[in-house]
């Protein structure tokens, strides 16, 4: 188990170093960070004392372990564009992010299952039908569009809810939330909704066809004929056995959440982690990129790290010491 | 069910209420300032901000014409030619109550002028700025230098003791990521004072009762809330949903929607920027053609056949949707050397352009390769694909590189284009400044962004003595004739200006500053 464990933690931290490798290749594509950085006045002097003050002019391997011989001490660089430490402006914008991300899933995985359940119940109820179909909304349209919409229906037309920005914060010793003040609050509606459309609309749609097959099952034919009641039938006997892979799903499906909350957070100019990416690579602010990217490279990967690990406890089968 | 709803009905009461205080300007534009500091950065949005708190000597008004601020009086010397004189304004305070005198005038001078500084470019012909007594300055140039005043309207006033007190006297290390108390907080003389400030989200300033222009200005607007917003959409939602109450960076294509809106209007001046297209005409042979051996565009015939090609009319309402004033010369209207006749002088005329194409030896055109940004300048990207269209009807094939403004100036900067589009605003509003960058010959600081290749050395000399020609007679003889030779050679291919629009709810009454510049203090309200 120990081998087996160790083993994949090497391969997690080969499938880091690889996605950092890639990204840092792919940054001189991007652009040039000096013409940003330095207004049209700038002379070819100005340009160079720069590169070299950044270490620019040096092939991108060098960059790039440059780069890393930092993060591994936890210094991420500085910014370019906002002229503050990295890691400092990730921490400041990480609360933003991580808390519309839990709303959403929230929302998701409660909406979901109740949906998936009911649509899985009345299968050919006319409100669960037309659950249904909407429900293909949810899959199909884009995340901007939908945000879009929203905003237009909601604050421009109705004029409810806030079109952009995390209303008022209270700060808890470094964690800005948005939870405990009405405009805050507010100003999470819109957003968690376009956040988690999708992944709402997943779940349901997993757990509805998940249940119907449950349903079908000789237990609960046996249970119905025991005469027990619907709902202790459906939600104690049904629900349960349905959740499994739902969990699963879940749990691969938040890493998601987070990494995909760029479009939510530009459409709705949400101070999060997201938006701070999307104005990174307008202004190539090469350190921000890398030290996000890098950060959600080890989300996803610690992520897998761990349902490969609780595989490996719930199913024997997969443990490769013995072979 | 029935909570739902009630809760709905308070929040759009609330958000109703919030609406009704019209003293409180709610301000959105696509980018925040970068840093507060007000010597660390020259950069557009960032100058916007800091205008609002920080004063320079002398400010320029919608026209272009120069406005006393700190400085109520200026003039070169009278006994010598490298000194200018200026008279400070009497009674001024700073936000913390210090009142303003020559020592902080002195003080900020020499601190825009350390390395660090990102404005010691414009002030480098300033040897010394000495005090002659509490509101009198003298500036010492290297040599004479007539147009220095010009160089001073972002060029912003600390006071002294506070900034010694708090130790921020050296202008903050941007690219080393130093953080000052200088870079969160402000002390300058200006109309409003800043309360608080979360960078990329919000910026809010209270009007300064204290202020010396409080009886010369109307300033109605007693509270700032600065928002940056970058999507398009939402920022005109905001404004739409009556979120904001003014707005930069207004998308083009929304301005008939938002100024159709009862209770919304937009207001719009010509833009300090011009944009065109310049032709790499100094390589003996091109890398993104097709005739091999040979520079087309180093014939002028071809340069200002292709210029003919350009119908500016039906860019403008088309592309544009009448949001631009179609050019003739690459200067924008205010600009000091601009004039009507020059500017009408491109024309379209494909026969005659045919005509040209077929005596410089080219009847069947040849191919090319146009680098375009597609998000720097308005509908930048647009722009470029009418021009292809155009070109291509006197057998000009055009492909078409559009890419983001960040991988396209580098291009143009390390010459790795051939035929490229550039937009130039002018802080100075002197020629010179163009001529400077676009004009004169290549070189490690002049000549920057001239990716043409034209390198003219009587030209280049005359662009060099305008700046201590102190004659302005002569200078500005000089200017137009300088003119006229880059009018002759087609040297760039001139578009347009741009045009600059401001939303803003009804009630709200300010003129849009060319610079894009607004001053908080000029709003009236009803």
């Amino acid at each position: 188990m120990l081998s087996f464990m160790l083993r994949r933690v090497g391969q997690s931290i080969l499938v880091l170093l690889v996605v950092g490798l890639v990204a840092f290749s792919m940054f001189r594509f991007v652009g040039d960070p000096i013409d940003n950085m330095l207004g049209q006045e700038r002379t070819l002097e100005d340009i160079e004392r720069l590169e070299q003050q950044l270490g620019l002019d040096r092939p991108f391997p060098v960059q790039y372990l440059r780069f890393l011989e930092g993060a591994i001490q936890g210094n991420f660089g500085v910014s370019y564009r906002q002229g503050r430490e990295v890691s400092e402006i990730l921490l400041e914008r990480a609360p933003a992010t991580l808390e519309l991300a839990a709303v959403s899933a929230v929302l998701a995985i409660l909406l979901g299952i109740a949906l998936g359940v009911y649509t899985a119940i009345r299968r050919d109820g006319f409100v669960a039908n037309f659950i249904m179909s909407t429900s293909l909304i949810g899959v199909s349209l884009p995340t901007f569009l939908i945000g879009i919409l929203l905003i237009y229906l909601f604050s421009v037309e109705l004029n409810w809810l806030p079109s952009f920005g995390r209303g008022e914060v209270v700060d808890l010793g470094g964690w800005t939330t948005g939870l405990l003040t009405a405009s805050g609050l507010k100003s999470l509606i819109l957003p968690s909704i376009t956040l988690g459309l999708y992944q709402m609309t997943l779940i349901m749609r997993l757990v509805r066809s998940e249940m119907l097959e449950v349903l079908r099952q000789d237990y609960i034919r046996f249970a119905r004929a025991r005469g027990l009641a619907d709902r202790t039938i459906h939600f104690r006997h049904a629900l349960k056995n349905t959740l499994v892979p739902v969990v699963t799903i879940i749990g691969l499906q938040l890493g998601a959440i987070i990494a995909f909350a760029i479009i939510t957070e530009t459409v709705f100019q949400w101070p999060g982690m997201g938006l701070l990416f999307i104005n990174a690579i307008q202004f190539v602010d090469i350190p921000v990129m890398a030290a996000y990217l890098m950060l959600i490279s080890v989300m996803f990967v610690a992520i897998n790290l761990i349902v490969d690990i609780l595989y490996a406890f719930i199913d024997p089968r997969l443990r490769v010491a013995g072979k | 069910m029935k909570t739902a709803t009630k809760l709905l009905a308070a929040a759009a009461l609330l958000s109703s209420t919030a609406m009704v205080n019209a003293e409180t300007l709610r301000w959105a534009r696509s980018g925040d300032a970068l840093t507060l500091d007000p010597h660390a950065q020259n950069e557009g949005p960032t100058h916007t901000v800091r205008h609002q708190m920080y004063e320079p000597l002398i400010i320029r008004d919608v026209t272009g014409a120069f406005e006393p601020a700190l400085a109520t009086e200026w003039a070169p010397s009278a006994d010598d030619p490298n000194v200018w004189v200026f008279k400070l304004r009497e009674g001024v305070t700073f936000h913390g109550g210090e009142a303003f005198t020559a020592e902080d005038v002195v003080f900020s001078f020499e601190r825009a002028q350390q390395p660090n500084s990102d404005m010691k470019e414009l002030i480098g012909s300033i040897t010394e700025v000495r005090a002659v007594d509490d509101y009198t300055i003298e500036m010492v140039t290297d040599g004479p230098n007539p147009i220095l005043p010009a160089n001073l309207t972002n060029l912003f006033i600390m006071d002294k003791g506070w900034t010694e007190a708090n130790n921020t006297v050296n202008v903050q290390d941007f690219e080393g990521g130093e953080i000052t108390y200088a870079t969160t907080n402000v002390n300058g003389t200006g109309a409003y004072v800043l309360q608080s400030r979360e960078p990329d989200v919000k910026t809010v300033m209270t009007r300064n009762e204290a202020y010396w222009g409080r009886d010369q200005f109307p300033l109605a607007i007693s509270e700032i809330i600065y928002t940056p917003i970058q999507n398009n959409a939402t920022r005109v939602a905001a404004l739409l949903s009556g979120e904001v109450n003014f707005l930069q960076d207004m998308p083009v294509q929304d301005i008939a929607r938002v100024d159709s809106t009862e209770g919304k209007g937009v207001k719009q001046a010509p833009q300090n920027r011009v944009i065109f297209f310049g032709m790499n005409q100094g390589a003996a042979d091109l890398e993104a053609d097709n005739v091999e051996g040979a520079n087309p565009l180093a014939d002028v015939r071809v340069r200002k056949a292709m210029s003919m090609a350009i119908n500016r009319d039906a860019i403008q309402t088309v592309v544009m949707r009448g949001q631009s004033q179609p050019a003739g010369m690459i200067a924008p209207p205010f600009v000091n050397g601009w004039t009507a006749a020059m500017d009408a002088e491109s024309t379209t005329d494909i026969e005659g352009a045919k005509a040209l194409m077929a005596e410089a030896g080219y009847a069947d055109g040849f191919s090319i390769r146009l680098d375009c940004p597609n998000d720097r300048y308005i509908n930048d990207e647009p722009i470029c694909q009418a021009a292809v269209g155009m070109l291509g009807q006197i057998g000009i094939t055009v492909n078409l590189d559009a890419i983001p403004k960040a991988q396209h100036f580098p291009k143009i900067t390390d010459g790795k284009t051939d035929f490229y589009m550039l937009g130039w605003g002018v802080p100075t509003y002197d020629s010179e400044y163009i001529f400077n960058f676009l004009v004169h010959g290549r070189e490690s600081d002049i000549g920057t962004w001239n990716g043409t290749g034209f390198d003219n050395d009587d030209l280049d000399a005359k662009i060099k003595s305008l700046a201590s020609n102190t004659d302005l007679d002569a200078r500005n003889a000089d200017i137009a004739a300088i003119w006229r030779v880059i009018q002759d050679e087609q040297l760039y291919i001139p578009i347009h200006h741009q045009v600059l629009n401001w939303a803003m709810a009804d009630g709200l009454g300010i003129d849009v500053d060319p610079n894009d510049q607004p001053k908080v203090k000029h709003f009236t309200t009803d």
